[in-house]
């Protein structure tokens, strides 16, 4: 075997399908010296790909890992190790037929072939199923069972083959070198030292322990999932083959049962958490079987073997020959950990990845190495940037984790709210709002009001436009208070807790250069005026959207919201010059926000807004739309920022957090005579921003769509180069394949009988005839954001259309909860139906 | 008929046994519990006894509460029931063979077991005494090492192998055998037997069982140095062929 080289352009740690299929993607990118460092044996060195039960169901109702689990099953069909058994979803109970209705949509939606069936029916795939314990079932052909060591073994010897990689296996990696710069530099291990300019972390559930050599932070947890194979069983053996019948997920009771050629693998996601630290695992050598195949704790897992008896009863009689505690990687939200760490530079997360998605993700990762960004799909669900540092202890990980796990299998709502690790992040308003009787949302750590109950008298004066919703689903997580609180604001006014917000201050001769090269929209505005920008990917596609004050010459300060501040700060300070020309600072622990919105919002500001002349100008004439002011309010200096999201009149007030109080207080005082009430997220982030077609980073705002599509494409271009330029030149020379329309549901009505609600998951929207929409660069038309627009009396519904479909007043069709419901195309691109002029916005009230 | 079964917990070794700082025990930390191949085999020929004649198989254990799970695993392969006599030190065979004939008096109270086995040797200690020992303490026959077992009108026929050939000997009932591995191929449980298991009866004998110690004391447990292995390469393909053909030739097989 040759020697461990002395120098590479990456080392990737880590021979599981991920760390394998990264070597070969990279490869097949045109990267060259290339080391893949594995501590254990190969093809199977011990880590959770090899006790994986690699099947794939490739419905998922999260378009990131839909579509990089499809790509993936495409992968694996290419390499030759692809096998297709199918597979049914079964139903226990009634909550889950309604969930398979779900899944027939998300099917849909991204194009998988599935259908539901009867007990009948599976009996007659599955002839050994007791069908009178369930409902029915979800049943996809397409399900699969991949070979994941054996697609590792092809991509890695593919790269070896192209003379790009080298394979060191028995290996241990025991440091990893940062420069001073911060940017990883070597890899040290047991067999020499290797200097590098990249390494990839792909060590399952031993990257944290990895990543922390270089004073990173993966943040997931090693946790068990019990498995047990067993047999031999005549039927199965009979079958002669690996797969004769399709795998069958018992889905009430989070345990699937795959053959395994004359056995049956019973696997349980139903059990206790259980989860092991990165250090406790034990050591290959110390390993009865491997180190992530620990022996089983039986009593976790025999209530699943009743439970798996009652499904099968053959399974009752058959030998169990091997049962594991086997570990896999849980992060604090599910999603993978994916992407450059925040702390070092060119040392890459490649973590909690799945059998089913490792592929696709290994593709991802390459790409983002070799592009600045991945082009397969947007990463912002799994963007290791987007944990902020309370996310990323143990405790949280723990918490959450807990929390989640047995919900692998459950029936997670859209706008479904944690319940651990509540309360982490208070605004300065939180006593006043819980004493109005708030209802909470979590946003990454942050306590949000979404309503307020004591506005629920508003409903008797909003009655017939504030109706509750009828079914379940659609009214769960939801309130029709928000509807009231919507309409109460266009009347009178609303404040709102935007304490979330990230606000980054950017100073320093440099600060003008860089924000102008970092955003689309020219940041050359005069001192005390904005910028809404979109910020873009070396490939033109979106990075994200967000506003910048100019406060001063060399003074700039970024808003942006509490869901991609943490990737937004990251994607900042990445880029930023190292020449110390410009200065970052982090000023949301500091700062509280107070949006006052509503055609009495300048009659209630103009009563406390004082300046250094008394008294100030708060009218449009004195204080234009778009400008930023440093003001007093009753006393207390504060930054006013005249903008809206939701389409009125107002300010976003912003202050130092010891302040917030005072601010609070005194607008709600002052506004009494004018009737102000607190108004919640459900109208700032929904209602309110839906009737004015805003879009929403992570929502309309992908990296795989550009301003062009999505409708903010200005009429000129800067002259000053910025990320993303040429592509975004190329796209405003081309015509969009695709552009962001504006829906109206005409008839809610359900066969049922009842008005149903689109909670905006990735419904397919598709011709009047149900056929899928789909753009020419293959992107699905689906829902982006749905929600009510009370003013208008209608139900909106944001998604991509194709030209053919992008003509206003064209009737569709909205898939949801596998039902079709009538649209109309409202609106093309970016003209909002509500107040289309921003009359309310940019003039003073009558 | 009715039989006993004795067995031991022991740890489910890895490939590397590590042992506790103190030099005193087997460092259990990642290890599952189980009990000695013979031991399972004894078990197996239990149950498969009773199977074929009726009566009842009882498994007998000396430990900490945690061998439970032994005992139930043992009822989860065909015993019916299990004892267990509460002991949280490790026991020397001396002190395990008079703990174990004290059950064993107690558990004939209504008549001596046609059958006491044991397995061969415990997988951990290996001290090939505790049998012998209790056979002893009851007055009755013993044979170790039994490789076939088979029940004839009152007695009990059994053979083991030497390096001459095998062994044949009749026993009278009651009698005492030590069961080694390769008697029999023990099954796995099944799903039912091991839910049946939990529900088994498990009786403790703690507060009736007055242990006496052995003259055994533990010293230190040492691991033996680790056996360098070496891993030459000889190459990868045909290319390897020539070298491959080398080492055989200076190891001999090749004529």
């Amino acid at each position: 075997m040759s020697e461990l080289p002395a120098g590479a352009r990456c080392v990737v740690i880590g021979a599981g399908i991920v760390g394998n299929c990264l070597v070969g993607h990279l490869a097949k990118l045109g990267w060259d010296e290339i080391v893949l460092i594995e501590k254990g044996p190969l093809p199977n060195p011990g880590g959770s790909t090899g006790h994986a039960s690699n099947f794939i169901f490739p419905t998922d109702h999260n378009k990131e890992m839909a579509l990089l689990t499809l790509e993936s099953q495409r992968q694996y069909i290419e390499y030759g190790v692809n096998n297709e058994c199918g597979g049914i979803e079964v139903a226990r109970d009634e909550a889950r037929m309604e969930e398979f209705n779900r899944r027939m949509t998300s099917a849909k939606a991204f194009g998988i072939d599935a259908r539901l069936v009867t007990p009948a029916e599976i009996k007659e795939m599955v002839p050994f199923i007791t069908e009178d314990i369930i409902l029915g079932g979800f049943y996809t052909p397409t399900v699969s069972v991949a070979d994941s060591l054996q697609m590792g073994t092809l991509m890695r010897d593919e790269a070896v083959a192209a003379g790009a990689l080298s394979v060191f296996a028995n290996t241990e990696v025991l440091d990893l070198e940062v420069s001073e710069a911060g940017a990883v530099s070597a890899v040290v291990t047991d067999k020499g030292r290797i200097e590098c300019e990249h390494v990839a972390i792909a060590c399952g559930v031993w990257s944290p322990r990895i990543a922390a050599m270089a004073g990173a932070n993966i943040p997931l947890t090693p946790a068990v999932h019990q498995m047990a194979d067993v047999g031999p069983i005549d039927i199965l053996q009979e079958s002669n083959v690996e797969l004769a019948y399709p795998i069958v997920r018992d889905m009430d009771t989070f345990c699937y049962e795959r053959q395994s050629s004359g056995s049956m693998e019973v696997g349980s996601y139903a059990h206790r958490p259980i989860f092991h630290h990165p250090d406790d695992i034990p050591s290959i050598e110390a390993a009865a079987m491997s180190p992530t195949e620990l022996p089983l704790t039986q009593d976790d897992f025999d209530p699943q073997m009743e439970e798996a008896i009652e499904l099968m009863d053959m399974l009752g009689d058959a030998e169990i020959k091997y049962a594991i505690n086997g570990l896999l990687s849980l992060t604090p939200d599910a999603m993978p950990v994916l992407g450059e760490t925040p702390e070092v530079r060119n040392l890459w997360s490649a973590a909690a990845v799945w059998v089913k998605e490792g592929p696709g993700i290994a593709q991802l990762i390459a790409e983002w190495m070799t592009y600045g960004y991945p082009r397969i799909c947007d990463p912002h669900g799994s963007d290791i940037a987007r944990f902020y540092p309370h996310e990323k202890t143990e405790h949280h990980i723990y918490a959450r984790c807990a929390e989640h796990f047995n919900k692998t299998y459950g029936i997670v709502h859209p706008r479904e709210q944690w319940e651990s690790q509540r309360d982490m992040r208070r605004s300065p308003f939180f006593a006043r709002e819980e004493a109005l009787g708030a209802v909470f949302f979590d946003a990454r750590g942050w306590e949000r009001p979404q309503w307020f109950e004591s506005n629920a008298d508003l409903l008797e004066r909003y009655s017939g436009r504030c109706d509750p919703r009828e079914h379940e689903w659609d009214a769960r997580w939801w309130s029709p208070i928000t509807n009231a609180e919507h309409l109460h604001m266009r009347d009178a006014v609303g404040m709102v807790d935007l304490t979330a917000f990230n606000e980054f201050d950017f100073e320093g001769p440099g600060a003008f250069d860089f924000l102008q090269y970092m955003t689309v929209n020219s940041v050359n505005v005069a001192v005390g005026r904005s910028v809404y920008t979109p910020l873009l990917t070396h490939d033109g596609g979106f990075r994200t959207d967000l506003t910048i004050l100019r406060l001063a010459e060399d003074h700039f300060r970024v808003v942006t919201g509490a869901f991609d501040g943490g990737r937004d700060r990251y994607w900042f300070t990445r880029n930023l010059p190292d020449d110390g020309s410009v200065t970052f600072t982090d000023r949301t622990s500091g700062m509280c926000t107070i949006g006052v919105w509503g055609p009495n919002a300048q009659a209630t500001m103009a009563k406390i807004v004082t300046g250094d002349h008394l008294p100030y100008d708060v009218t449009q004439d004195g204080f234009p739309y778009g400008h930023v002011r440093e003001v007093l309010i009753d006393g207390v200096p504060c930054t006013m920022f005249r903008i809206s999201y939701v389409g009125e009149n107002g300010w976003e007030v912003y202050t130092n957090a010891e302040h917030g109080l005072r601010v609070w207080d005194s607008i709600a005082a002052t506004g009494e005579e004018f009737d102000i009430r607190p108004v919640g997220l459900g109208v700032y982030a929904v209602t309110g921003r839906i009737e004015k077609g805003y879009r929403l980073m992570g929502a309309e705002l992908e990296s795989e769509y550009n301003p062009v599509e999505a409708g903010l494409a200005r009429p000129k271009v800067k002259s000053a180069d910025f990320i993303g330029k040429d592509a975004y030149l190329a796209a405003r020379d081309t015509d969009p394949v695709a552009t962001l329309c504006t829906l109206e549901i005409t008839d809610q009505t359900s066969a049922a009988g009842i008005a149903r609600y689109p909670v905006g998951g990735n419904e397919p929207i598709v011709t009047s005839d149900g056929e899928r929409i789909i753009d020419a660069h293959g992107r699905p038309s689906r829902v982006t954001t749905a929600g009510a627009a009370p003013s208008l009396g209608s139900y909106l519904l944001l998604a991509y259309l194709p030209p053919e479909h992008a003509i206003e007043g064209t009737t569709l069709g909205v898939v949801y909860m596998n039902e079709q419901f009538p649209v109309r195309v409202a609106r093309v691109g970016g003209q909002p139906l509500f107040d289309p002029t921003d009359e309310r916005m940019k003039t003073d009230p009558a | 008929m009715r039989i006993l079964v004795c067995v031991k917990r022991v740890p489910a070794p890895g490939a590397r046994i590590n042992i506790t700082d103190d030099g005193q025990n087997v460092d259990t930390t990642h290890l599952a519990f189980t009990t000695s191949p013979h031991e399972e085999c004894a078990v197996e020929a239990a149950a498969q006894l009773v199977e074929e004649h009726g009566g009842e198989a009882i498994v007998l254990t000396l430990g900490p509460a945690e061998a439970e799970e032994q005992l139930r695993y043992a009822v989860s392969v065909g015993a019916q029931r299990g004892v267990l006599v509460l002991q949280d030190d490790e026991s020397d065979p001396q002190r395990t063979s008079r703990a174990l004939t004290t059950a064993i008096g107690e558990l004939e109270a209504d008549g001596p077991f046609d059958l006491v086995l044991f397995g061969n040797e415990s997988a951990d200690s290996g001290g090939f005494q505790v049998g012998i020992r209790v056979a002893h303490a009851l007055g009755r026959p013993v044979v170790n090492g039994a490789k076939a077992l088979a029940i004839d009108d009152g007695s009990v026929n059994l053979e083991r192998e030497t390096e001459a050939g095998r062994e044949r000997y009749v026993l009278p009932l009651p009698a005492v055998v030590g069961v080694k591995e390769g008697i029999n191929l023990p099954r796995y449980p099944t799903m039912r037997g091991r839910l049946a298991s939990k529900k088994a009866d498990i009786a403790s004998e703690a507060a009736a069982i007055d242990v006496i110690d052995g003259a055994l004391t533990m010293e230190l447990l040492e691991r033996p140095p680790e056996t360098e292995s070496s891993t030459i390469f000889l190459g990868e393909g045909p290319d390897a062929a020539a070298a491959v053909v080398d080492v055989l030739g200076e190891l001999g097989v090749l004529s």
